[in-house]
């Protein structure tokens, strides 16, 4: 029987398994240690943004129980620092709207086109100078952006056209697309680039021209992607702040006239925050209510657009 | 269909030299393409079996670092010649790749998509449904043309990349290693439709799979480098020739697999 031989064999790998495993506890405590820091800098921006989001609640909450929501979501004047008072949020979510809308037609054509070229046609060096260019075009404070619309732009668009107003939802919304141009190109150009080359060559196979196989492979497998990032983009404009509260105006008015003066939901937010409204009082706690709403939009699109990612994955599947 | 007399080559290289950037990967082949044959191209990985078919429809146009010397005969008209388009060489030729690979898009607009951008005016329906015939493929997806032909399996994927390169009515057809993603049934279907298809279309293809040129092949080219890494056509002659009675020792140790 092979008893007492087992039971030194035992002990013996009993105290090598313990020595190893203090060698490898403090061989790895650095590592946990960096590990617990991560986590705690993880939890901390969770904390943070859970914050954000219950005081808006909560704050807006407490607008609720004065103005109703139906009346906030259906009355067109808003009017909340003037005598008579009047709380419909739809002339600032129009003011948004026009802005957002306004930039995209001027991001989502040019910032394409340039994908496109930058993707398909542009020699490697031309890509490795232009794309950081873009990004740097992406670094500019928007509150630069803002004056530029304010200062440049206005003046053109006035002299071509005199109704249009100093401050005017035109000048915002070009500007605005200019700003967000780097984020669909870039973000378009991943989409494209991430396409199997062996799709272009099965098309380039079959006698198509560098054209057809941009617009007729290329482009329709990247949709999703493309999408993708046309809804990220327009979340980033309906987000956007400096630019249409300097050169927009600040003129709650129910409309879609790109000429006259308006005012976003940022822009509001930004009004009330700089003025002397006291705070805790009704016409303060607006901007919780906006700023709510703002949320809510903003979060839709980006759960959207990672929606259209996800399915974006199977494509080539 | 666009002829040439039967008995003479579709497609003549003349001392063809192939270079990425500095580094020549193929130098002096000569060699042709019977007419309505099946020829082809084994060698070891990295020989540039791949290389040498994608001078023939001017694939290679597309890698920058790409250049050669020497010429390339189709149809007795050089296709390198500065005044030829690639995009209509290319829809005389049609290419077959290694991985299947349809478009994302539905199994009729796959094959589709060579007539169109070519301008094809005819009746498109009669022009698909032959094609995914002629790539017998057509009982299997007959009922179901509006589906994406990712639905398919990777053997069906492969006869529609066939049918998508017949839909644009080539006189040539380049495969490589049309084969070598596939189950051992889809691969015999494959072979099977590629002697079908010489009948009416010159074939070249490329494999690492002796066998497979022996079973399907009328004639084969055996390139294989050299000590500098630059790949040579070591022999070039009808298939029953190269496998029974092979000229140089090379090809010999080749196809019975004594090779390094
Ligand atoms: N795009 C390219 N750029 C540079 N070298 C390449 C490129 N494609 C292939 N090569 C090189 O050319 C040689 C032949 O490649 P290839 O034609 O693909 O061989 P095969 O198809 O016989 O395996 C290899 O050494 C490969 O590394
Ligand atoms: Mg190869």
């Amino acid at each position: 029987m092979a008893g007492p031989e087992t039971t030194v064999h035992d002990s013996f790998a009993d105290a090598f398994a313990a020595a190893n495993a203090t060698s490898r506890w403090k061989k790895y405590l650095p590592e946990r240690i960096i590990k617990a820091v991560l986590f705690v800098c993880a939890i901390a921006s969770i904390f943070t943004t859970v914050g954000i989001v219950s005081v808006l609640i909560f704050e807006a909450a407490l607008f609720f129980q004065e103005v109703t929501i139906w009346e906030f979501l259906t009355n067109t004047k808003w009017t909340p620092l003037f005598a008579s008072k009047n709380f419909g949020i739809l002339p600032l979510v129009t003011g948004t709207l026009l802005t957002s809308i306004g930039a995209m037609f001027v991001a989502l054509p040019l910032g394409l086109m340039s994908a496109i070229y930058l993707s398909e046609y542009a020699p490697e060096v031309v890509r490795q100078i232009v794309k950081p260019i873009l990004e740097i075009l992406a670094g500019i404070p928007t509150v630069v952006y803002g004056y530029f619309a304010l200062l440049f732009i206005t003046p053109i668009l006035r002299a071509i056209n005199d109704d249009i107003s100093v401050f005017n939802g035109l000048s915002a919304s070009l500007v605005m697309g200019i700003m967000i141009l780097p984020m669909v190109s870039s973000l378009s150009e991943d989409a494209m680039r991430s396409v199997p080359r062996s799709l272009r060559e099965g098309a380039y196979a079959l006698g198509a021209t560098k054209l057809e196989v941009s617009t007729r492979v290329v482009f329709p497998a990247a949709l999703s992607g493309i999408v993708a990032a046309f809804i990220l983009a327009t979340s980033r404009a309906i987000g956007e702040t400096m630019i249409v509260t300097i050169a927009a105006g600040q003129n709650p008015t129910f409309t879609l006239n790109p000429f006259v003066p308006i005012e976003t939901m940022t822009a509001y937010i930004v009004q009330v925050s700089l003025g002397d409204t006291p705070t805790g009082t009704l016409e303060f706690k607006t901007i919780f209510a906006v700023g709510l709403s703002l949320f809510v939009i903003t979060l839709a699109m980006n759960l959207l657009s990672q929606f259209i990612v996800r399915r974006f994955r199977e494509v080539y599947e | 269909m666009k002829s040439v007399a039967d008995n003479s080559p579709i497609i003549e290289t003349r001392d063809l030299n192939v270079y990425y950037g500095p580094t020549c990967v193929i130098s002096g082949v000569d060699m042709e393409v019977e007419t309505h044959k099946i020829t082809a191209i084994i060698g070891p990985s990295g020989s540039g079996k791949s290389t040498l078919l994608r001078c023939f429809n001017r694939m290679n146009d597309l890698i920058p670092s790409f250049h050669m010397t020497g010429s390339v005969l189709f149809a007795g008209r050089d296709l390198y010649d500065a005044g030829v388009d690639p995009t209509e060489i290319r829809y005389q030729i049609g290419m077959v790749f290694q991985r299947p690979n349809p478009f994302p898009k539905s199994i009729f607009d796959n094959v589709a998509f060579g007539p169109r951008v070519n301008g094809f005016r005819g009746d498109m329906n009669a022009l698909v449904e032959d094609s995914i015939r002629r790539a017998a493929l057509w009982d299997e997806v007959k009922d179901r043309l509006k589906e994406s032909a990712l639905s398919l399996s990777g053997g069906q994927q492969q006869r529609l990349c066939i049918a998508r390169a017949l839909a644009v009515q080539p006189q040539i057809i380049l495969m490589d290693e049309p084969c070598s993603a596939l189950d051992p049934i889809s691969t015999l279907a494959i072979e099977e439709l590629m002697r079908e298809l010489s009948n009416d279309y010159s074939i070249v293809i490329v494999t690492h799979n002796m066998q497979q040129a022996a079973r399907v092949s009328d004639y084969t080219a055996f390139l294989n480098p050299g000590e500098d890494k630059t790949s040579e056509l070591i022999e070039f002659d009808e298939t029953r020739q190269i496998f029974t009675n092979p000229k140089d020792e090379r090809t010999e140790a080749y196809i019975t697999g004594r090779f390094g």
